[in-house]
């Protein structure tokens, strides 16, 4: 359990000598129990008490990163279980599994296609976190090529699928300066598991069918010295996925359950019967950590990453882009002006259009407190006083001569209390979706 | 070591709700549609009871639509062209609900009117022996001139009718008091409006048994995090006592998903996109399964595939052995 104030006071030097910036040791320690100052700010700190504020702080789901020979990955650290309570912080990564059956050449070509991969969503580039190379021959041998061969081709952290010691230690040697994860330990090798773990210094992950199994296991493999762990609770199905994982975010949250404390690695394609696009999904939006995909297929790839892009989005920042006037292809006086909202998803739906026509256009973002056009419009956000004034702040006049201004269809009852606002101009009322756009101008603005 | 699995302990449910009348009840359905009744979030089965799964809606429309993807066009195929076909065809897809969307317009661009209304509403009630919704274009004052002749038509029938929206409720809402019918109360993705509604449509005398509350969503990637936020606070909030929240909820997305250019658009898009048929399935399929794990009891689709694919991860989350 966190520790409050009064008992992370207890546990400090009670000097009130300021030398971290606090007046005294209580406020520092009030800071502390609210997370807003670190401990190493106190230089006077006794050992004893460094340990046991570290334990009592440590987040209830143990981060777990990851690095490839560039790039980087975390997972963990959560603290809620509904992502409107705060937000969901680390994304579930999306790793993409391969088998060493595969020859070096096939290999290279898929993973140099996998790794290529970038999809742009509202200005953000999403793409694979990762790949997870699994021994499926067996040979250690031929999974150090195999590991060899995929790090020839990704720069990003891997996942060594390789069940016993000395396939794991074939494709770490396989490895430099890379911090990939282990799987797995279960009941049966364990113990020589978290040995090449330990020796190596990297995470593993625990494999159970139980969670009381699992539980115990982690105790034991931590106690071996292995503190950086991934969970494998054997999932098979839409159900057991919710059931086990929802569980387990609640033992971690409402019970400060360590043995049970980390992120979890799911294998959504592994069970037969399951559309594994929608089981990914479900553990996109229900705690899933590390979700491995077995098919590259951009048209699911896509909508999994737009979906967790979504799930992590912190609801109390609505992603907003800056009211103002926008050009589009370079537009002049002649060019058309449409207005809309600062929500990004709306901006990039309507920007994305236009820029797609090929032809010249304004674009009058207005301030709707980052809301889309219908929720602005409900919320009395985006109205006509509001566009009117917007026209006035950014001097719309000046760069349209022409004083047509295209609204969104979707408030197309606005356009008589737009026309009271804007005396001199001429209401136009435009399609209700962005993906209309383009017929749109084509049929009602001839320049 | 034995992990004993923490529970939640609710207060309360989810109100029941029936659409559709037997000849029993004073109607002509062969079959009834009950949603909501659980008592815990979700498919978690071991702390509460899930009496009724959520259930599909197909939409289909009284006249082939104009602005549909074409991939659902062809999918639809001319089924697309008569609603009793239609309605038909979604019965025959696994539908345990017609969703029927009237148009604005009639086909030659005329406003539609209440005599083909009647006639529509009439053609699918007797073409399915399932329950019904008939919702208007969405146009306030269009909605209401059609509403009252679909509801005068079906009258007995207990047709879920919409949309009641806070600016446009009460001609709705009449015409369910006075022939027997629900309502679908719609409002933009806030928790507090959401009850307002209800309260609203309450007050003039509708039984909250005869309201699904719609709390709107937006699809994969336009918004639908806003929506499923306000579900997951509307369900937990309805779980712990706020009686106004407790209503079950129906969402669109088949509308939402089929809308935006991932769906509807196939050439001159970025490759990364993928394959546009597999893709647009996709989108309507996450969109929905997205929305059922925060609480819909009933998700409205389009597309024939999804509808078997939706139905299969809604069985398996319903079936409480794991």
């Amino acid at each position: 359990m966190a520790l409050t104030g009064l008992e992370i006071y207890k546990l400090l030097p009670q000097t009130n000598c300021k030398d971290c910036n606090y007046p005294t040791c209580l406020a520092f320690a009030m800071k502390l129990a609210a997370k807003q100052a670190d401990l190493a700010d106190c230089p006077h700190v006794s050992e004893e008490a460094k340990t046991k504020l570290a334990e009592a702080s440590a987040p209830p789901i143990r981060l777990l990163e990851l690095k490839g020979s560039e790039g980087e990955f975390q997972v963990g650290n959560e603290t809620v279980l509904f992502r409107h309570e705060k937000t969901f912080f680390n994304r579930c990564g999306v790793f993409l599994r391969l088998q060493d059956s595969l020859s070096a050449d096939e290999l290279k070509e898929k993973v140099a296609e996998a790794d290529a991969y970038h999809v742009d969503y509202v200005g953000i580039d999403l793409y694979l976190d990762g790949f997870a190379i699994e021994a499926a021959s067996g040979d250690p041998k031929t999974f150090g090529a195999a590991v060899a061969a995929v790090a020839e081709k990704t720069k990003r952290p891997l996942i060594l699928l390789a069940a016993t010691p000395d396939l794991a230690k074939a494709g770490i040697e396989a490895l430099d300066e890379t911090r990939p994860l282990l799987y797995a330990a279960d009941a049966d090798n364990w113990e020589a598991m978290a040995q090449v773990a330990k020796e190596a210094g990297l995470p593993l992950t625990v494999r159970a069918e139980t969670l009381d199994e699992l539980a115990d296991l982690t105790g034991k493999i931590k106690e071996a010295g292995v503190e950086d762990l991934a969970l494998d609770p054997s999932l098979s199905g839409y159900l057991d996925s919710l059931h086990k994982l929802t569980s387990l975010r609640r033992l971690a949250l409402k019970e400060n359950f360590r043995p049970l404390g980390y992120p979890v690695i799911t294998f959504p394609g592994s069970t037969e019967s399951v559309d594994a696009a929608i089981l990914a999904a479900e553990q996109i939006a229900k705690y899933g950590g590390l979700i491995v995909l077995d098919e590259f297929d951009p048209s699911t790839l896509y909508a999994l990453l737009v979906l967790r892009e979504n799930i992590y989005t912190n609801p109390q920042k609505p992603i907003q882009v800056q009211p103002g006037l926008y050009e589009i292809n370079d537009p002049d006086e002649n060019s058309p002006l449409m207005v809309t909202t600062n929500f990004s998803i709306t901006y990039f739906s309507v920007a994305n259009e236009v820029e797609g026509t090929g032809r010249p256009a304004w674009l009058l973002v207005a301030d709707a407190e980052g809301m889309s056009v219908l929720t602005a419009w409900a919320a009395g956000k985006f109205d006509a006083e509001r566009i009117a004034k917007d026209v006035k702040t950014f001097n719309v006049a000046d760069k349209v001569p022409h004083h047509k201004i295209i609204i969104p269809g979707h408030v197309a009852v606005i356009s008589g209390e737009l026309e009271e606002e804007l005396p001199d101009w001429e209401i136009m009322v435009g399609p209700r979706e962005a993906v209309d756009i383009a017929s749109y101008l084509k049929s009602m603005w001839t320049t | 070591m034995a992990v004993e699995i923490p529970k939640e302990k609710w207060t309360a449910q989810v109100r029941k709700v029936t659409i559709g009348a037997t000849s029993e009840e004073g109607g002509t359905r062969a079959k009834t549609l009950t949603v909501g009744g659980e008592s815990a979030l979700p498919f978690l089965h071991y702390e509460g009871s899930f009496p009724n799964k959520p259930a599909l809606a197909v939409e289909i429309r009284d006249r082939k639509p104009d602005d549909w993807s074409p991939l659902l066009l062809d999918a639809l195929g001319e089924t697309a062209e008569d609603p009793a076909k239609w309605a038909q065809a979604a019965e025959a897809m696994g539908a345990d609900l017609i969703y029927l969307v009237l148009s604005a317009a009639t086909a030659d661009g005329n406003p539609n009117t209440p005599e083909n209304v009647r006639a529509v509403v009439r053609k699918v009630l007797d073409a399915t022996g399932l329950p019904i919704a008939v919702v208007g274009p969405g146009q306030a004052e269009i909605d209401n001139e059609l509403i009252v002749p679909a509801a005068e038509e079906a009258d007995g029938e207990r047709v879920l009718l919409g949309v009641c929206e806070e600016k446009n409720y009460r001609t709705i809402v009449a015409a369910a008091l006075a022939h027997n019918h629900l309502v679908q109360s719609k409002t933009p993705m806030d928790v507090n409006l959401s009850k307002q509604l209800v309260i609203l449509i309450n007050d003039m005398g509708l039984p909250l048994e005869r309201i699904m509350m719609d709390p709107t969503t937006g699809a994969l990637g336009y918004g639908i995090e806003y929506g499923y936020s306000v579900m997951e606070r509307l369900r937990l909030a309805a779980l712990t006592g706020d009686k106004m929240t407790q209503q079950p909820m129906i969402v669109d997305p088949g509308a939402e998903a089929w809308k935006v250019k991932e769906s509807k658009v196939g050439e001159g898009v970025p490759e990364a996109w993928g394959d546009w048929n597999r893709r647009a399935l996709n989108w309507e399929t996450l969109t929905a399964t997205t929305l059922i794990h925060s609480g819909a009891n009933i998700v409205i689709l389009r597309h024939p595939e999804n509808v078997a694919r939706v139905r299969k991860v809604i069985d398996d989350l319903s079936s409480a052995t794991t």
